[in-house]
Order: structure tokens, then C-alpha cells, then sequence
């Protein structure tokens, strides 16, 4: 009788354990999914407006990964001033690379742009690799909040997974406002739809797409800060797998959508992170890019996307 | 009279074609030779020599890459991982017979292996990924070639008196008898393959790749692949299978792509799938070799891969900003043959020029 | 027995009715000349016989065989081709090479053999070069068998999409605004090259044109489209006299 009391109790606190440690692993996809939602709101808004894949876009976040660490760690700026000098760089090098690159190619075949995007993605990681070298450098945490913590300490909340959720649902919504609401978000919408025809309704379509790639990059900025803080290690190559893996996300969600990019993003953190810890962190990444496959096979406009056809 | 003059035209353009393949055959031929005779005389550093393999594994998944690229006109980036699948499907096969059986048959079936299980992942890939275009078709290969890679670093595979026994967890879930051979140890890959390759291997194997894809391209499947490219809806129009082209295409390219992973599996002791070997910035790599060699233009991936593979090595000063260079090189050259105004700029630079010639014709 | 037999063909995009009850039947030799404004759904008539859309409703007899419904592909081989209006070449290729992947499906062999340069692979490659060489000479374009098919000048560029055509050996050719873009001397010779295709090849074929010189000129007779809907169908004159078809062109 005692022994079975005692057995029940035990079974009951290894359900609990199990079902705290499934919570914390959710919280911790959520939070890597929040970063690739904003990197993936920069991927579809660029893809949506200016119709190219910016290779690159996971690179400008490891920029924004090393301007907060010279600006924190080597001059020992106060962490939100380094977010906004980040913020700043990072827009300045989107639209560099959207002037200089990009846009002479603007009417190009989609493989030429591409091929330059991924030129482009070259040169930033070997500009980084000359400047930082190759080693890994400890990122400091710019969140420096205290952490949450639940169920007397059993359910640990980071500060730095708070403050990235938050922060990626207000840039989301935010974003959606400004292209509803704002002259220039409308612009945006029409150079999407129509490129020649925004022209010919005197949209300078030229400087939309530069907008575009500003605000994008700057959100690459943030996503930056935020993945640099929450996995404290920032190589040159830091941006380019969860750069691709956001694009993943972006298409799941529907390329073009920004709603769907935050839903894609979330929902790709969630799926990875549950697959590396119930499945096999070896297969992780296999399971995440099996997704993009099915996707596009299945529903190729992603889960809000819009159906295009060529015409002949 | 003019009829004449058709006649000799048409037979000019054969020759021309066979003229330019004769050319490039040549050209392989002849790097070979004065290799052997630099290395027979001592002039070639031991680094070089070590690099002569490597430079033939390349050169073949270049002009591999490019039938994909430049021919079928889709982006792949994903070619590592079918050399990848080449490389440990042969490994594999020549680690388990190492003791069996002598080295030339070995290598020989090794090398049918290694392409035909390249072909199957790619004819397999290539089903879903080529209803895709463009970007989608791009980063889905991405997507696969990273599947390939991540599968195998968490494959293990052994052989021993009961079979072949295989797991995705670990070495000892594999239950093998005390007597068996590991084959594949997950992420630590495959060791102990016997180096069969050689430069001189590798250079007939850059022969037999070029002389596949050369004729390939100037034959009846050729054409259908190339029209596809330029004009999928007018290809259907004419009766194209389109489906059918790109599949034959994109398959044989997967399978060269799978040759030049056996040659580079079979010079290393040990093989790993590591990002820096398979993964897709091996793929990115590969493509900088086309692109700068002249998307379409065989020749030009040839002295491409040779060139760039070759050129960090010998200014060593250089190797720093190797890839800094290759990346300012890749965007300048892409501006410079795909910006619409540069094109319409050439377009009326040589209309000039052959207008000028025309002019001189009539006088 | 006709040529081409259409019936009650139609099709909507959404809610927009493209084509409605669209009937025609073509008899064999016959040049034929489908006009209409902008908009009227001739292209669109196009498309759906040659499979690039399914109908929703109707049927497309050609020769007396079923072809409603049918891949693009297998259309081409039950024997009809067709021009784009916007010219589709195969750019990259030689002019010569855009008439021989229109022989494709005619003179087989396989990729091995053709890999593998098997004797087969030169006697089909000489055949081919042959014919491919008598249709350029047909339609004037030898001199330029060698040329990129970007670099023809515009008016050869519509001969060679013709010359592919051709090579596919249709039953039923057709022509998507053959004279758009041409002068008044380039158009003559386009008429002239028209009425040599049907007279030397024996063939029969559907037009859309603009250009009322060149209907009035070579067809036979006439389908006027409007709206989706066929407006007045008859003998050229008398379909041009017609009073509907005059408002449909030039307003009320």
C-alpha cells in the first residue's frame, strides 16, 4: 500500500519533469524562432518587393553581431547606444549592397541575381574573416535583465528569450502597420505588384527598394544582437545557416507575407529545437530543410502566400 | 551557286564544334604532359603534387555543375552532396573489399558505384526539385545537398559474417560480431580507404567527363535540354518533354558530379563530410569555378577550377584575400555580362563593329 | 471530313468568362483568319488548343481524333504547331539548331547513342542537318543557319519561329499575330511567305492578325471574336461587310 503511494508519486514527478523540460524546450524554439522571424520579415519583404533572393541577409546579421561587440566589448558603449550604431551600420551597408550590387542587375535573369547575392554573401564573410579573424569571440549578452523563473526554479525563463519574443512580435506588428498605413508601405505594396506600373503612377520604384532593403537590414541588425546574445558565439559565419534556415522560414510561411514570415520563423524554431532534443541534434538541420521541401511540393506559396502564373 | 554556299556553311559549323572539342581534349592532354615533365624533373613542390588529385576532383565537378547551370540553365547548390554520396558510397565499397580484391577492378567497380549511386540521389532529388524554378529550385538543392551531408555524419554502417548491419545512432546499437568491419563511424566518416587514385587517373577521368558532356551537348538531348533553358513554353510547343530533358540532364550531371567524389574519396586516408568538403560552400565554390569560367563554356570551368585552385597556392602572400578577391570577381563579372545596360552597351558596340565590316563587304 | 472541328468551347479565369461557345471548323488547306479587339480571347483560343489551358467545357477534334484536354507535348504530336506573338525563339541557339529541336520527336535516337557517338548518331545527325537546311532555304534563311536566333533582325526572327514550326510537321499551323511590328514592305513578304507555306507544304492554317491588309488579303474566311463570344463567321468579304463587325472595330 505505502509502496504504491510512493511509486505514483515518483511516476507523477517524472510526468512533470518531463512535461517542464517539453516547456522549456518549446520556449527555447519559440525564442530561435522569433530570431528567424525577423531575419525571415527581412528576406520576404526584399523577396516580395524587389523579386531576388538576398543571399547575403544572414551576413548583414553577423555584421550587426560584430559592430555591438566592438562597440560593447571593445569601447565599452552603453548596449542599447551599440544596438542603434548597429542598427544604423547595417542599413547603411543594406542599401550600399542594394545600390552597388543589386541594382544594375534590376531586369536580370533570377540566376544572375543570385549568383551576385551569393558573391555578395562571399565578400561579407571574408571582410569579417580579415577584420575579426577567424576565432570565435564571446559575445556578451546585452540583455541584462533577470531571468524568470517558475515552479520554485524548475521552469527557468532567460531574460534574453523574453526580450527576443517581445521584441520580434512588435516589430512584426509594427511592420505590418507601416506598409498598410503609410504612403511608403503602399508604395511597397504596388512596386510588388507591378514594378512598371508603380512607375508609371510616379512611385520611384528605385528608392522603395532601396526603403525595402533598409528596413530589412536593420531588422538584420536586431535579429543579429538578439541570436548573438541568446548562442554568445559570433564567428564569420555565424549569419549564414540560420540566414538560410530564415529563408526556410519565409517560404513556409509564404514568401511576400509578413505574417506568414513570423509564423514560419516561430514555427521553424519550435521544429528544430524539438527535433534536437527528442530526435537527434545530428538530423536537426535534415528535418528543418525536409520541411522547406514538402512545402514547396505540397503548397508552394507557403502556408499564406499567393499563387502567380506565367502567362504566355 | 548559293546552294553551294549552304552546303559548305553547314558542314563549317560541324567542324567548328569539333574543332573546339578537339581543342579542349588537347588542352587537357598537353597540361598533363608538361606536368608529368615538371614533376619527372623535380620542379613541382611536394604541396603542388598533393594538390594534383584535388585539381582533377574540381575540374570534373565543374563541367559537371556547368551541364546544370549552363546547359539546363537551373541553379544548383547542392553538388557537393552528390559528390558526397559518390565519394562515401565508393569508399565504402573499397574499404569492404580492400583485402579481396585487386586495386584496378576495385577502383573501376568503385567508380560505377560511386556514379551510379549519384545518378539515383539525383534522378531521386532532381523529381520533386525540378517542378521548381529559379530561386525555389536553388536553395531546395541547398536544402538537399545539407540533408545528404547531415544524414551521413549520422549513418553508421558495418559489415561482418551475418551482413551488412546499419544505424543512425551509434556505433553499438549496430550489434555487430567481434570479427566485423566498420565501415561508416558516423560523424568521424569513413577511414582506411585504400588510395587508388592518382593525377594520371584523374586526368582520364576529366577525359572520359568531358568527352560525356561534350557529346551530350551536341546531340539530339542536348538541344532539347538547351531549348528548355531558352524557352521552356516554346520547347512544349514543339513537343519537348520538358520533365523528361531536365531529368536526363540534371541525372547525368548529379552522377559526374558523383565521379569526382570517388577520385576524391580514394586519395584521402580518411573521408568526413564535413561543411568545409560537402557542404554547400563547397557548392558555392564550385559554382565561383563555372560562373568565373563562363556560365555554358566547359573550357572555361576547366581553366577556372585549375586557375583559382592554383593561384592562392602559388602567391601564398595572396591566400588571405583569396576569397575576398574571388567574391569581388564574381560580382564584377556577373554586373558586367548580366546588367541590362551592359548588354545593351556590347549589343551596340558590336552592332558598330559588325556594321562597320558589313559596310566594308559592299565596297 | 474537317480539318480542325471545334465545339461549344469555353473557359473561365476566375470569374471572368474568357472564352464562351466558341465553335469553328477548319476545312483542310483553308487559310483561316480569327480577328477580333483587344481582349477577345483569340490568344486565348490559342492556348487552349494547344494545351497550355484545359477547357472547361467543349471539345477539339482534329482529324478526327479527340485531342481535348491533352498535354501540350502530345497536341504538337497529333499535329498541331503554333508562332507566339511574342516571338518565342530559342535565343542562345543557332537559327539552325531552333529548326532541328523542332524535328526533335521525327528523327530518334537516344542519349547514349548520342553520348556515345553510335553510328546511328551521324546517319540521324546528317538527315536532320539536311532537312533542317531545305526548310531555312524555304523560307530565305540559309545565309544565317549559323547565326545566334537573338541576332536575326525582327522579320527573320517570325520567318524562323514559322520555319520551327514547320519542322514539327503539322497538320494545322498557327499563327499569333505573324505581322506585329512589321512595316508595310515586311508585312507583303510575310503574306507572300503565308500563301507559299499553304501552297508548298499543302497546309492548312488558322491566323489571329491586326493587320486587315494581310486578312483581307490572304484569308479565306473569317471568325470575328468579341467579348469571348464569336461576333460573325463566314467569307472574308462578307464577314469585313458585316455592319456588327464594323461597330466591334470602330465603335458605335
Amino acid at each position: 500500500m505505502n509502496t504504491a503511494v510512493h511509486f505514483t508519486a515518483a511516476s507523477e514527478t517524472i510526468v512533470w519533469r518531463i512535461g517542464m523540460s517539453f516547456v522549456a524546450h518549446l520556449i527555447n524554439g519559440i525564442s530561435l524562432g522569433s530570431v528567424y522571424a525577423l531575419i525571415a520579415l527581412g528576406y520576404t519583404m526584399v523577396y516580395g518587393i524587389a523579386k531576388m533572393l538576398n543571399f547575403a541577409h544572414g551576413d548583414v546579421i553577423m555584421i550587426g553581431g560584430y559592430v555591438v561587440f566592438v562597440t560593447v566589448s571593445g569601447m565599452g558603449l552603453n548596449p542599447l547606444a551599440s544596438i542603434i550604431i548597429s542598427m544604423a551600420v547595417c542599413t547603411v551597408l543594406g542599401v550600399t549592397i542594394e545600390r552597388v550590387a543589386y541594382r544594375p542587375l534590376r531586369g536580370a535573369s533570377p540566376l544572375a541575381v543570385l549568383i551576385t547575392a551569393i558573391g555578395v554573401s562571399y565578400f561579407l564573410q571574408n571582410v569579417a574573416l580579415l577584420v575579426f579573424g577567424s576565432d570565435t569571440k564571446a559575445f556578451t549578452n546585452v540583455v541584462t535583465l533577470p531571468n524568470l523563473e517558475l515552479f520554485d526554479g524548475q521552469l527557468v525563463i532567460k531574460s534574453v528569450t523574453i526580450v527576443t519574443v517581445i521584441v520580434s512580435i512588435i516589430i512584426m506588428v509594427g511592420l505590418s502597420l507601416f506598409v498598410k498605413k503609410t504612403k511608403i508601405g503602399r508604395a511597397m505594396t504596388a512596386v510588388s505588384e507591378d514594378k512598371g506600373a508603380a512607375q508609371l503612377m510616379g512611385i520611384n520604384v528605385n528608392g522603395t527598394i532601396a526603403v525595402t532593403f533598409a528596413i530589412g537590414s536593420s531588422l538584420a541588425a536586431v535579429a543579429g544582437v538578439l541570436l548573438c546574445s541568446a548562442y554568445p558565439s559570433l564567428t564569420p559565419y555565424t549569419g549564414s545557416m540560420p540566414g538560410i534556415k530564415a529563408f526556410v522560414a519565409a517560404v513556409f510561411g509564404g514568401i511576400g507575407s509578413i505574417p506568414g514570415a513570423f509564423i514560419g520563423g516561430i514555427l521553424l524554431g519550435v521544429i528544430e529545437n524539438l527535433s534536437k532534443a527528442y530526435i537527434s541534434s545530428q538530423l536537426a538541420d535534415a528535418i528543418v530543410f525536409s520541411i522547406l521541401i514538402i512545402v514547396l511540393l505540397v503548397k508552394p506559396t507557403g502556408l499564406l502566400g499567393k499563387k502567380i502564373q506565367e502567362k504566355v | 551557286m548559293p546552294e553551294y554556299g549552304i552546303m559548305e556553311d553547314g558542314m563549317k559549323k560541324v567542324s567548328k564544334t569539333t574543332k573546339n572539342n578537339l581543342i579542349t581534349y588537347g588542352m587537357v592532354v598537353l597540361a598533363y604532359i608538361i606536368v608529368q615533365i615538371l614533376v619527372s624533373t623535380g620542379h613541382v613542390s611536394s604541396l603542388i603534387q598533393g594538390l594534383l588529385v584535388p585539381f582533377c576532383t574540381y575540374v570534373i565537378v565543374a563541367v559537371a555543375l556547368n551541364l546544370t547551370v549552363g546547359i539546363l540553365g537551373e541553379l544548383s547548390l547542392g553538388h557537393a552532396g552528390f559528390m558526397c554520396v559518390g565519394a562515401f558510397a565508393s569508399a565504402v565499397f573499397s574499404l569492404a573489399f580492400k583485402e579481396t580484391m585487386p586495386g584496378g577492378l576495385r577502383f573501376f567497380l568503385a567508380l560505377i558505384i560511386g556514379a551510379a549511386a549519384a545518378a539515383l540521389v539525383g534522378f531521386l532529388v532532381g523529381i520533386p526539385v525540378l517542378r521548381l524554378r529559379g530561386d525555389y529550385l536553388a536553395i531546395v538543392t541547398l536544402a538537399f545537398g545539407e540533408i545528404i551531408k547531415n544524414i551521413i555524419n549520422a549513418l553508421y554502417l558495418g559489415v561482418d559474417g551475418s551482413g551488412l548491419h546499419f544505424s543512425m545512432k551509434d556505433a553499438l546499437s549496430l550489434n555487430m560480431e567481434e570479427d566485423g568491419l566498420m565501415l561508416i563511424k558516423g560523424a568521424q566518416g569513413v577511414t582506411g580507404t585504400p588510395n587508388d587514385s592518382n593525377f594520371t587517373i584523374g586526368v582520364v577521368l576529366i577525359l572520359v567527363t568531358l568527352f560525356i558532356v561534350l557529346n551530350f551537348i551536341n546531340s539530339r538531348t542536348g538541344r532539347a535540354v538547351m531549348s528548355i533553358r531558352d524557352n521552356r513554353i516554346a520547347a512544349e510547343s514543339v513537343g519537348i518533354n520538358v520533365t523528361k530533358y531536365k531529368l536526363i540532364a540534371f541525372t547525368v550531371s548529379a552522377s559526374l558530379a558523383g565521379v569526382a567524389g570517388v577520385l576524391y574519396a580514394h586519395n584521402l586516408s580518411t573521408l568526413n563530410a564535413l561543411p568545409k568538403n560537402f557542404g554547400y560552400n563547397m557548392s558555392i565554390l564550385i559554382l565561383v569555378f563555372v560562373v568565373l569560367g563562363g556560365i555554358g563554356n566547359i573550357r572555361g570551368s576547366i581553366i577556372a577550377a585549375v586557375l583559382l585552385t592554383l593561384l592562392p597556392e602559388v602567391l601564398r602572400g595572396l591566400s588571405d584575400y583569396r576569397m575576398l578577391i574571388y567574391a569581388i570577381v564574381l560580382i564584377a563579372m556577373m554586373i558586367f555580362n548580366w546588367s541590362p545596360n551592359a548588354i545593351f552597351f556590347r549589343k551596340r558596340l558590336k552592332q558598330r563593329f559588325i556594321g562597320n565590316k558589313k559596310l566594308k563587304k559592299e565596297a | 471530313m474537317a480539318l480542325l472541328e471545334v465545339k461549344n468551347l469555353g473557359i473561365s479565369f476566375g470569374g471572368l468568362r474568357a472564352v464562351n461557345a466558341f465553335n469553328i471548323t477548319i476545312e483542310k488547306g483553308q487559310l483561316y483568319g480569327l480577328i477580333g479587339p483587344n481582349g477577345a480571347g483569340k490568344t486565348t483560343i490559342f492556348n487552349l488548343l494547344t494545351g497550355v489551358y484545359q477547357p472547361d467545357e467543349g471539345s477539339i477534334i482534329l482529324d478526327g481524333v479527340n485531342v481535348t484536354g491533352k498535354r501540350t507535348i502530345d497536341i504538337c504530336k497529333a499535329g498541331i504547331a503554333r508562332t507566339f506573338q511574342n516571338i518565342r525563339l530559342f535565343g542562345d541557339m543557332p537559327v539552325l539548331d531552333n529548326v532541328k529541336v523542332g524535328l526533335h520527336n521525327h528523327y530518334p535516337y537516344s542519349t547514349l547513342e548520342g553520348i556515345l557517338r553510335l553510328p546511328r548518331y551521324f546517319k540521324v545527325e546528317k538527315e536532320m542537318n539536311e532537312r533542317a537546311m531545305e526548310l531555312l532555304k524555304v523560307f530565305g534563311l540559309e545565309e544565317y543557319a549559323d547565326y545566334k536566333a537573338e541576332n536575326l533582325p525582327y522579320g527573320q526572327q517570325r520567318k524562323l519561329e514559322i520555319a520551327r514550326a514547320m519542322a514539327t510537321a503539322p497538320k494545322l499551323l498557327l499563327l499569333d499575330e505573324p505581322a506585329a511590328g512589321m512595316n508595310p514592305n515586311e508585312t507583303k513578304e510575310l503574306m507572300d511567305t503565308i500563301q507559299f507555306v499553304r501552297d508548298h507544304f499543302d497546309m492548312t492554317i488558322l491566323l489571329i492578325e491586326h493587320d486587315m491588309k494581310l486578312v483581307s488579303g490572304i484569308c479565306e474566311k473569317l471568325t470575328v471574336l468579341n467579348f469571348g463570344e464569336v461576333l460573325a463567321q463566314g467569307e472574308t468579304q462578307e464577314v469585313l461587310n458585316n455592319p456588327e463587325v464594323i461597330t466591334a472595330y470602330l465603335g458605335e
